[in-house]
């Protein structure tokens, strides 16, 4: 078993938390697992990108190679399509459709989603929105995770453990609106893969 | 056994923990500042009392560490590439003090320039120092190395450098715990003079550490970190260092070419003698500059060697396994192309961040003066430089915004402003600004108070709370130290401060005081 992963999105949307959620997941598999990440600078309000590596062998590089990544996870669209060089031929695109405009040359949205939609293995789903109807609008990227829950090839109840353990000194509320986000997410995706 | 689940920088901080650590000193900077937030929220450092908050500077707290040696104890020092550079008359004088207690220099260089200045790379420094350094390829060798590096820092009485990469600082991985050993007890050093640098014995000492170099030499030839793979195609001899092995064994499940992984320094002489007559050419993978290429090459070169140098590599940025891919002469994966519509998205200031209104109003008062007038300084607020702030016009080293502004002032140049963080002041500004009322240069100094080291992920402000007195200390008069909020709805008094201390005719200090966002929004969460 090997999975990598890349997950995409911009500083402070949340994708570190999707991070931590696997990789608890994958360890508590007892499966090997790398994560890099980016701090400092380019957290603010900056493109951020974060890859991630799981696979029942030791792993070497931190990094995946060009061509090598299974999954791009990403919660914003338009961050979904810059490392497309990292996705390898098979690969499933799974974004977030609500684009983040903190820039003033953010392209067309329609022109973006069809070349999203152009992708032949991607899935696209309102993240926030569905965050929103079931009344915890902060847990788009958990919504995400749940969208691609099912290509990770780990158990869903170790996610659930994993949700646990990051978000459990958050309170047993807060753990109660992120199972669910991942849990509506996961049937959204299962609807539309 | 259970994993730990920990990043490079937290695996250096559990592994001097485990090592018997008294002390960690340092200054936040990325790529390093998790190695001593890692050891500050740790029960057990909490509980033992280790020394872990942050110092003002890389030199002082380089300084206090060989302090803390002296007195016996085993003690650690972190700091970013760049830091080095200011804490680097401690450093190369600590390799003639040598350690009492174990001393390890963590130093995290960033490659690609992630977030930094440059992308100098710290094994020089340890060479140069005449220092052993050790670099670790994964998580669990960062974790296992601060305990031979302790040992050989005794051993030899020298303190050590373990340098890292932002790659394997900033990337996690399971670690498993071995033994933890106890602290050292107090005891001074054996030798009376052993921090004694008065010529005599200073000329003493480097003649002894010239003579110990052997000896490091050796230390590497017998070390666990450096190792000697064999391999049945001896065209090719790839000498691989830190992370650059990763990123060599991922393209192969078992590779025929000798490899000699590094991982302590100075080089095995022994290992490197026999890649090199044992292979034709020699690859040299190294995340950083040429250092062992450029050693193996000499300056007439050699052209069995192949690296950075000859273009077989990039000659600049970090490795990744695209381009060590190349170098072998493998091909590429098939991918995708970036569709050309996905557009650039640099860093920007927070919504409602402080330094937006504080950069607003003083862009307005600077307005009649044309571009130009603004020496900067190292943290968020160097963002400003970008569309829609447009607001300074210099970033070169911390501290260098209030030097470079006296500079300016001194050739005649009006206004000469200068824009520094509170925590930047802490560290470099503050004899900057003595240099200031001293030559009673003509500067308008703007201390950007958000409460916090922001950049770096909110880390505690060495000057916090005092800056007016610190200023009113060095003889900053007390009518030109000016306080304002930076708010949008105090826009227009705000420019009229920044006016009134431009027309001034001295050093002025004006101080727009509002926490960053992320300490707001904490605090009210609480």
């Amino acid at each position: 078993m090997k999975k990598d992963i890349i997950l995409a999105g911009v500083g402070g949307q949340g994708i570190l938390s999707i991070a931590a959620i696997i990789g608890t997941a994958a360890i508590e598999s007892d499966l090997h697992l790398k994560q890099a990440e980016v701090h400092g600078m380019s957290q603010r309000g900056g493109d951020v990108q974060s890859h991630l590596r799981i696979s029942d062998k030791p792993i070497h590089s931190d990094l995946i190679p060009n061509g090598g990544a299974d999954l791009i996870i990403s919660v914003e669209p338009m961050e979904s399509l810059r490392y497309l060089p990292y996705l390898s031929e098979n690969g499933w695109l799974i974004t977030n459709t609500n684009a983040f405009v903190n820039i003033p040359n953010y392209p067309n949205y329609d022109d973006l989603m069809n070349t999203v939609r152009a992708f032949p293995n991607h899935i696209a789903l309102d993240a926030d929105e569905i965050a929103k109807n079931i009344g915890s609008p902060r847990s788009m990227n958990m919504v995400v995770l749940g969208a691609a829950s099912s290509f990770l090839d780990l158990p869903y109840s170790k996610l659930e453990e994993g949700i646990k353990i990051i978000f459990g000194r958050k309170g047993e509320k807060i753990v109660e609106a992120n199972l669910e986000a991942m849990k509506v997410g996961r049937e959204v995706a299962e609807q539309n893969k | 056994m259970k994993k730990l689940l920990l990043l490079g920088d937290e695996a250096i901080g559990q592994g001097a923990l485990d090592a018997g650590l008294s002390g960690a000193y340092g200054y936040p900077g990325t790529p390093s500042t998790e190695i001593i937030e890692y050891i500050q929220r740790n029960p057990e450092a909490k509980e033992r009392g280790v020394h872990r908050t942050w110092s003002a500077n890389e030199k002082t707290a380089l300084e206090s560490a060989l302090g803390m040696s002296y007195a016996g104890k085993r003690t650690i020092i972190t700091m970013k590439h760049v830091g080095l550079n200011v804490a680097a008359d401690a450093y190369m004088n600590s390799a003639l003090t040598g350690a009492n207690g174990g001393v390890i220099v963590a130093v995290a260089d960033d490659p690609s320039m992630h977030s930094s200045q440059n992308e100098q790379d710290s094994r020089f420094y340890a060479k140069f120092a005449l220092m052993p350094a050790f670099e670790p390829s994964d998580q669990q060798e960062a974790y296992d190395m601060p305990k031979l590096a302790y040992e050989i820092s005794e051993k030899y009485h020298l303190p050590v450098m373990l340098r890292i990469t932002t790659r394997l600082a900033h990337s996690r991985a399971g670690v498993v715990r071995s033994n933890v050993l106890q602290e050292n007890k107090m005891h001074l050093p054996e030798i009376k003079d052993q921090f004694m640098l008065l010529p005599s014995f200073a000329r003493k000492k480097y003649k002894h550490l010239l003579e110990i170099q052997k000896d490091l030499e050796m230390e590497s030839e017998n070390s666990p970190f450096n190792k000697y793979f064999e391999g049945s195609d001896k065209s090719t001899g790839i000498i691989a260092c830190g992370l650059a092995y990763n990123y060599l064994m991922e393209n192969y499940d078992t590779c025929n070419y000798p490899i000699l992984k590094i991982g302590q320094y100075p080089l095995p002489r022994k290992q490197i003698q026999r890649i090199f007559s044992e292979c034709n050419e020699i690859l040299v993978l190294e995340e950083g500059m040429p250092l062992i290429e450029e050693m193996l090459k000499g300056f007439l070169g050699n052209p069995k060697i192949h690296g950075r140098l000859d273009g077989t590599l990039d000659r600049d940025g970090e490795l990744n396994p695209k381009k060590v891919r190349k170098a072998l002469g493998l091909p590429q994966l098939p991918t995708n192309d970036i569709p050309e519509l996905v557009a650039g998205r640099p860093p920007a200031l927070c919504v409602g961040c402080p330094h937006t209104d504080s950069y607003k109003s003083l862009t307005e008062a600077l307005k009649e003066y044309g571009k130009g007038h603004v020496f900067s300084d190292i943290g968020c607020y160097t963002l400003g430089y970008l569309s829609p702030h447009n607001a300074i016009d210099t970033c070169v080293d911390m501290g260098a915004s209030i030097s470079m502004a006296i500079g300016a002032a001194d050739a005649g140049f009006f206004p000469a402003v200068a824009t520094i963080g509170d925590s930047t002041f802490g560290h470099s500004g503050i004899t900057g600004l003595l240099d200031a009322v001293t030559q009673k240069s003509n500067v308008v100094i703007i201390i950007l108070d958000n409460d916090i080291t922001a950049m770096t992920g909110m880390q505690d402000s060495q000057v916090n709370g005092r800056i007016e007195q610190i200023c009113e200390g060095i003889g900053v008069e007390k009518e030109h130290i000016r306080v304002i909020n930076p708010l949008s709805k105090y826009f227009e008094e705000n420019v009229k401060v920044y006016k009134e201390e431009i027309a001034y005719v001295g050093v002025s200090v004006v101080i727009p005081r509002r926490p960053c966002i992320h300490v707001y929004s904490k605090k009210k969460r609480k």
